[in-house]
């Protein structure tokens, strides 16, 4: 079992250009974002609120809400479509600049999960090993998780990008601080892993825990952004964002992919500690922080059938959420000594 | 859980009922309330949080000494409530057992609740459909007979119910199947892990991998040994084990590769039946355990047993081999103590006057030079560096003492002395003033093994397996409606209306419809809401 220096080095070498790429796809989005009008906010809130109310009101678009838990899905598409008559009084030019900055950020962002993908891979193949075996590798591909989590969630908002595609930069943001993190303090050598990481549940434990914090972080963010709408503050950046509807909703459909991921995860997890360490479940830390992660999770599933938590207490909810699954890949990791001390920093 | 009630339901007055009974009842429903299950959960998290911030008892006890000495005002007070062995304490218990009751209290309404909607047809189709989140209406060719067994058949897979002019149909029973499932697999999950705490156990044993044989048939066989507090140990399955060799493949930088043990081992059945001569081999390594008889055995980690001659003026001769202790994990630098009483000497006073000790640091591959320290982990040039003592090592006074090391006490009243420090290859000899001569002969390689046994991991994977199925249904199942109304029209036709209701959260039910709708009014889908 050798390692491959060149192999390694072309790894190192995409991974700078993804990151490069990934530094001016946010950029692109941050221009989209600030160049960008509030989609119509005003109108698109009111809509929203009319809905919202228990009486039957006939929104634009043909389809009427009455006070029901579909609503929400409606009211939100109504929001993300501006009415016509908003569309026309944009400035055209402005709104055009924007939107080509966001295609353009779009594009980027494909090519870097494409330059990601080449290094996560070339890196297995210098190492001859699966690409998960110390912090840099994980963290690497949390953010590759993310990037497609991302870039699926747009596809599936379809031609409604509009609203959603501004928040690109705040998915980005995150992922690039993640990038230079491991880039840096935490890089290590492509080598072979110890005896406990010789399973083929390291390819799947791993590769499905590290997937569904990556899916985490979509909804931590949507989260943070569903509050600051919701407060209005601050007010010029509110504005910006979309629908408090939109964003709650997208953060709870990626949380209900992710959660299920996370808990397979945990099983496997088990499952090879059961066959590594001779038992499935010993309260090791990150054992330990891994069913606080969930217990939250489970949580904020609950929140949102419990009258008076639905809202604002469910955000609060899954953004400790993902501060305990953050907490969990980089402190438990380096700092706590535990039987998943593989950081590679020693 | 309950879902979706905007408020709990009035509690009927006291007045009305005995007050112990209102009082009880309310309890329970205070307690099997959803909004008591979330602090539950919450209280939950925050507990487990001190058992991955704080050094755990069960982990690892000298982290937890190191903690005790390094704060010696917080330490104490956070052992009293229990901080350093939070899994074990009342508390955490109380919160999970409560939680489970709350669980229990949820889930049988809810079952029965269930059962019953299993068995109910849909709801009758609501007078105005136009009222619903999602709604069509369509002028559409044929009767509205014909429309209706249109309208029938593309609806199969939907549970409905027909009458002159509409079908009542609903989907997706499966999410609440799938909810129940998931939190009656907690309990279950739950009780098995506690089946396997009760009668489960595990024994560490270090067994010296030069054919040296292990049988589980008692405690005393173990170096420790942690038992369920069911097990009293007298009915372990009684298998033997042989460990023949150990090999360890390393990097270059001594980062371990590979760990392997070549056994041989009989099962209880062939230990019973006398057949001494036949063993079956196994290669143990990390992540492959041998499983035998429900039972686990599994290589936790390895060692160096140096082996010393010792021959005294008389002629007479002692070989000594026991495990030293690794005490750098990198390079397995290990110390240790080879312990020997003079033999033929049956004055007491005398024996305890001429015992020798060899001890001292081990290396498997000697930095060389005077200072021996070890630089990498395989036996690639041993060297030890060792102390013989001579005196009396306390082995007779009935206390138990260390097998790395000897008893301190007996060296700072003189009883024991030094006579010799030598750094020593395999083969070389050294000589004491009395004669005596202390060859160092070779050295061998020892296995940990450990042994496990939990009767409830079996049913533990079912239940997870039948979460993890439980929670992917009731998370991707929609459970929706859908109506349509059908009424003549102007020339034969037949006026179609159609009303579709999601009731779950979230649920994107738009896309469904709009298909729906596309399929049943031959409309072209405009994309729909979702």
């Amino acid at each position: 079992m050798t390692v491959d220096p060149m192999l390694s080095s072309y790894s190192d070498l995409l991974f700078q250009g993804t990151l490069v790429v990934y530094l001016l796809a946010m950029a692109f989005y941050a221009v989209e974002y600030v160049s960008a009008r509030a989609p119509g906010a005003a109108e698109a809130e009111q809509v929203a609120e009319q809905v919202a109310e228990p009486a039957a009101v006939a929104a634009s678009g043909g389809s009427a809400g009455t006070g029901t838990a579909d609503l929400g899905a409606v009211s939100a598409e109504n929001a993300d479509v501006p009415p016509p008559g908003n569309a026309a009084r944009e400035p055209k030019a402005r709104r055009s600049r924007a939107s080509t900055f966001g295609r353009m950020a779009v594009s980027l962002s494909v090519l870097g999960v494409l330059l990601h993908v080449g290094s996560i891979a070339l890196r297995g193949l210098a190492a001859e090993r699966w690409p998960l075996g110390n912090m840099y590798e994980y963290t690497s591909a949390v953010c590759f998780a993310a990037m497609v989590a991302w870039l699926v969630l747009l596809q599936r908002s379809g031609g409604r990008t509009r609203g959603v595609r501004r928040l690109g930069v705040f998915v980005l943001a995150p992922v690039v601080t993640l990038m230079v993190l491991a880039g840096t303090v935490l890089y290590a050598q492509a080598a072979p892993v110890v005896p406990a990481l010789q399973s083929y549940w390291l390819v799947i434990h791993v590769t499905t825990v590290t997937l569904a914090t990556g899916l985490f972080i979509v909804p931590g963010i949507a989260s943070i952004l569903y509050l600051m709408k919701r407060s209005g503050r601050p007010a010029g950046f509110a504005a910006k964002l979309p629908a408090q509807e939109t964003l709650d909703r997208l953060a709870y459909r990626t949380t209900v992919v992710a959660f299920p991921m996370y808990t397979f995860a945990v099983i496997c997890g088990a499952i090879w500690a059961e066959a590594a360490w001779g038992r499935f479940w010993g309260w090791d830390p990150k054992e330990t922080v891994a069913f606080i992660a969930w217990v939250v999770y489970a949580a904020y599933l609950h929140a949102r059938a419990t009258a008076g938590w639905r809202h604002v207490g469910a955000a609060w909810i899954n953004i400790v959420g993902l501060a305990v699954v953050i907490f969990n890949l980089f402190f438990v990791n380096m700092v706590i000594a535990g039987l998943h001390s593989y950081a590679g920093l020693g | 859980m309950t879902t979706t009630i905007p408020a709990p339901p009035q509690a009927p007055s006291p007045n009305r009922a005995s007050r112990p009974g209102a009082l009880l009842r309310n309890a329970w429903r205070g307690l099997t309330s959803m909004r008591t299950a979330l602090v539950l959960l919450f209280l939950l998290a925050l507990a487990s949080l001190p058992g991955a911030l704080l050094p755990q008892r069960s982990l690892n006890q000298q982290l937890v000494d190191q903690y005790l000495a390094d704060y010696p005002r917080l330490a104490p007070l956070l052992d009293r409530v229990g901080a350093f062995e939070v899994f074990g304490t009342p508390w955490f218990a109380a919160i999970y057992l409560l939680l489970m009751i709350s669980l229990v209290g949820c889930l049988a309404p809810r079952t029965v609740e269930y059962a019953r909607a299993m068995r109910q047809r849909p709801v009758v189709t609501p007078r105005n459909l136009a009222r619903m989140p999602h709604h069509a209406v369509a002028v559409v060719d044929g009767a509205p007979a014909e429309v209706l067994d249109r309208v029938d058949a593309r609806l199969t897979g939907w549970r409905r119910t027909r009458t002159d002019e509409t079908v009542s149909a609903e989907k997706g029973y499966l999410r609440e199947t799938g909810n129940l499932v998931f939190h009656v697999s907690i309990v279950g999950l739950l009780i098995a892990m506690a089946v396997g705490k009760l009668f489960g156990y595990e024994g560490q044993v270090i067994v010296l991998a030069n054919g040296s044989q292990f049988c589980n048939t008692s405690i005393l066989g173990y170096d420790s040994f942690r038992p369920g507090l069911r097990v009293d140990g007298t009915d372990l399955a009684p298998f033997c084990i042989r460990v023949d060799s150990f090999a360890a493949d390393y990097l270059e930088n001594g980062q371990p590769k590979q760990y392997r043990a070549q056994l041989g081992y009989q099962t209880a059945d062939q230990v019973a039946s006398g057949d001494a001569a036949t063993w079956q081999d196994y290669e143990l390594s990390v992540n492959h355990p041998l499983r035998v008889d429900g039972e686990r055995v599994y290589l936790l980690n390895h060692g160096y047993a140096p082996r010393f001659t010792v021959t005294w003026p008389d002629g007479q001769q002692r070989t000594g081999e026991i495990q030293w202790q690794p005490v750098d994990t990198r390079t397995y630098l290990s110390q240790g103590a080879t312990k020997f009483e003079r033999p033929g000497i049956t004055d007491p006073a005398e024996r305890q006057r001429s015992s020798i000790a060899v001890t001292g640091l081990f290396a498997p591959t000697s930095s060389g030079g005077q200072v021996v320290s070890s630089v990498f982990p395989d036996l690639l040039d041993p060297e030890a560096a060792v102390d013989v003592m001579r005196g009396d090592l306390g082995l007779d006074d009935g206390r138990g003492q260390s097998i790395f090391s000897i008893d301190q006490s007996k060296v700072d009243s003189g009883a024991l002395v030094r006579v010799a420090r030598e750094n020593m290859v395999p083969g070389q000899t050294i000589s004491l003033d009395d004669g005596t001569q202390i060859r160092f002969d070779d050295v061998s390689q020892w296995v940990a093994l450990q042994v496990s046994h939990d009767p409830g991991q079996e049913a533990v994977l079912v239940f997870a397996l039948l979460m993890l199925g439980g929670l992917a249904l009731s998370l991707s199942v929609k459970r929706r409606r859908f109506w349509v109304r059908v009424a003549p029209d102007t020339d034969g036709r037949t006026r179609v209306e159609l009303g579709g209701l999601a009731r779950t959260d979230r649920a994107g039910y738009g896309e469904e419809f709009d298909r729906l709708r596309a399929d049943l009014l031959d409309e072209p889908p405009n994309g729909g809401d979702r």
